[in-house]
């Protein structure tokens, strides 16, 4: 008994560290972020040690650099920002209007090659993105659409079918089929009661579905990097930070602010999904 | 992400009426169902299957941009290009690095992921916002984070250096990214801070469905804590780890954007995708960078085909 009680202190002390650490560790490098982002780089080479920063240093001048255009002698982040906006949008549209069908046939139609579909599927996930990259590399040259945002699309949205088919899948089955099949006596066939029954119903999970493509694309580095690398014009706001950052011209709390508008789109998306966001993604997972 | 394919459900529909009906929807739910899945295919094959055949073609041609303007697909084959990659001790250099990094990141995710499910079981005041946040890591643009450890870590006036110096009375700075042993061991560090939000998210869906009554029951007995996680909550809990870390390990193993970032591939962290990325980018090898990648990914299926004999037949069952 008295080793239950012993226990129960430790782990109960314990159990407070821990998440004090861990509130800490997740937390303090994006406040870190902001912080440098408000200050300028003179500041910090003065005061590398500071965790907070006294209310009249703070300076917007490192948002303004970043977001005005190159040829007025800024860095050119409000154009990135635009080409990632862009690019994320196209990616999440175009994924949805051929993920939904897609989820729908694979979670309630029995057609011939069911079982090889979703195993084809899954395969995207196991060969390195590195080992698609040498041909789509070629091949998108050849064919002249690789410096392209069009181009980044494409790929974007072969990346992220397959999540989205699984979380919409998960969704799906979750609908009875008994609401369809109503419709299905009185003799609408399946396309009209995806349309008119199941994508209403399904809207959730459409919406985080979405969201969640949205920010895979925004986040995305590798193909960015490889098709339009030589583009300035062209750059998305990863790449252009990643970019910029391996220069010295820059100064880093200018491209410190350029980390923070790059975050915050992804936070402010997650914030308004994250329940139905973690739903969809560990749907299967909580039984066992 | 893995689970198997529903089992099929008989057209309920069809059950009230007789044969020919249940034919009819039956072949046209099949029509249906090809033609909704044909645009998915089409992209998957087109831009996934039809790649990585190609790439394997590449790995057997010595390819470089001129040749493949000129030729295209029809270059000699030869075996050349994974001779020079087999015997290239540089090969088997970041191939070993990318086993350390790869298993030591999925273990290290998933111990703290898991450490911080439990930690999060009782409910307290603020643990939906606490437990929001603890996915940040893994939401945040890749490019930002690295960045901004990047700068914590800067040896002239990162926080980490400064502090270590004030507090902890470090003599000399660290270079955490910039030197041989430090190097990987931050990567590693960073890939557990970025991951961990994955298995912490998966451990508490799996924890918040099990069943109270066994060890509410437990408890009743005197069991203590330590006993009931090891006896009770841990072997509950299994299978969802072993399932992360299959996925972790593969995602790992495959990943380039983390270390590309960090250090670039230097001091002792050149892993085997940022490698392939320095063969096709920096030498502009592409029959090289294919045959390594496709080495790469023949390690990676022997590693499934063992697992899925081995392990994925059982959880099947349950």
């Amino acid at each position: 008994m008295s080793r239950t009680v012993i226990q129960k202190r430790i782990f109960g002390t314990l159990r407070w560290v821990i998440i004090a650490v861990l509130i800490i560790a997740t937390v303090f490098p994006f406040y870190h972020m902001i912080q440098l982002s408000l200050v300028p780089i003179e500041q910090v080479l003065l005061h590398p040690e500071r965790l907070w920063i006294p209310i009249q240093n703070i300076t917007l001048q490192t948002y303004a650099d970043v977001l005005t255009p190159q040829d007025d002698g800024g860095q050119g982040f409000a154009q990135f920002m635009l080409n990632s906006a862009i690019v994320a949008t196209a990616t999440a549209a175009v994924t949805l209007v051929v993920a939904i069908p897609g989820s729908y046939a694979v979670s309630r139609l029995k057609f011939f090659g069911r079982r090889q579909i979703s195993a084809l599927f899954l395969a995207v996930y196991l060969f390195p993105v590195i080992i698609i990259a040498i041909p789509l590399f070629v091949g998108f040259s050849a064919l002249g659409i690789r410096e392209s945002l069009a181009g980044l699309v494409i790929v974007y949205i072969a990346q992220t079918i397959p999540v989205s088919i699984h979380m919409l899948r998960s969704y799906l089955q979750s609908i009875p089929e008994s609401v369809e099949e109503a419709a299905m006596v009185d003799g609408a066939d399946r396309a009209r009661i995806l349309w008119k029954i199941t994508i209403p119903l399904a809207m959730p999970s459409i919406v985080s579905t979405g969201l969640y493509v949205f920010m895979i694309a925004w986040n995305e580095f590798l193909f960015a990097l490889l098709f339009l690398a030589a583009d300035r014009d062209q750059w998305t706001v990863s790449l252009g930070l990643s970019q910029l950052a391996n220069g010295i011209e820059v100064s880093k709390t200018v491209l410190m602010a350029g980390s923070v508008l790059l975050t915050i789109p992804i936070i402010v998306l997650y914030g308004l999904a994250e329940r139905s966001l973690t739903e969809g993604l560990t749907n299967g997972a909580d039984k066992g | 992400m893995t689970r198997s394919a529903p089992p099929p459900t008989p057209p309920r529909a069809a059950l009230h009426r007789g044969r020919p009906r249940r034919s009819v929807i039956a072949r046209r739910d099949n029509r249906a169902g090809l033609v909704m899945v044909l645009p998915t295919t089409i992209i998957v094959l087109a831009i996934v299957i039809i790649p990585v055949i190609w790439n394997l073609v590449l790995a057997f041609q010595e390819t470089d941009f001129t040749s493949i303007a000129e030729n295209g697909l029809v270059n000699p084959l030869t075996l050349d290009n994974f001779a020079t990659v087999l015997t290239d001790p540089g090969f088997w250099m970041s191939l070993w690095t990318t086993i350390v990094y790869s298993v030591f990141s999925t273990a290290g995710s998933i111990v703290v992921g898991l450490v911080a499910a439990l930690a999060f079981r009782v409910p307290f005041r603020g643990r939906g916002l606490a437990r929001s946040l603890m996915l940040l890591p893994y939401v945040a643009p890749v490019v930002a984070v690295t960045f901004v450890w990047q700068i914590m870590l800067n040896a002239q006036f990162g926080i980490v250096n400064t502090l270590g110096k004030q507090w902890l009375g470090w003599e000399h700075p660290v270079d955490f990214l910039g030197k041989a042993p430090y190097a990987l061991i931050t990567v590693i560090v960073f890939e557990i801070w970025r991951y961990f939000p994955f298995a912490f998210l998966f451990i508490t869906a799996r924890l918040t469905a099990l069943p109270r009554d066994v060890e509410e029951a437990a408890l009743v007995d005197g069991v203590t804590p330590w006993q009931n996680f090891r006896h009770i909550v841990f072997p509950q809990l299994l299978p969802v780890i072993s399932l992360l870390s299959v996925l972790r390990l593969i995602m790992t193993f495959n990943k380039f954007d983390d270390v590309y970032l960090l250090t670039g591939g230097g001091a002792g962290t050149e892993i085997s995708a940022v490698r392939v990325y320095d063969t096709l980018v920096g030498s502009f090898d592409i029959g090289g960078a294919a045959a390594n990648a496709f080495v790469l990914s023949a390690i990676l299926s022997v590693f499934l085909f063992i697992y899925v004999k081995f392990f994925v037949g059982r959880g099947d069952e349950e």
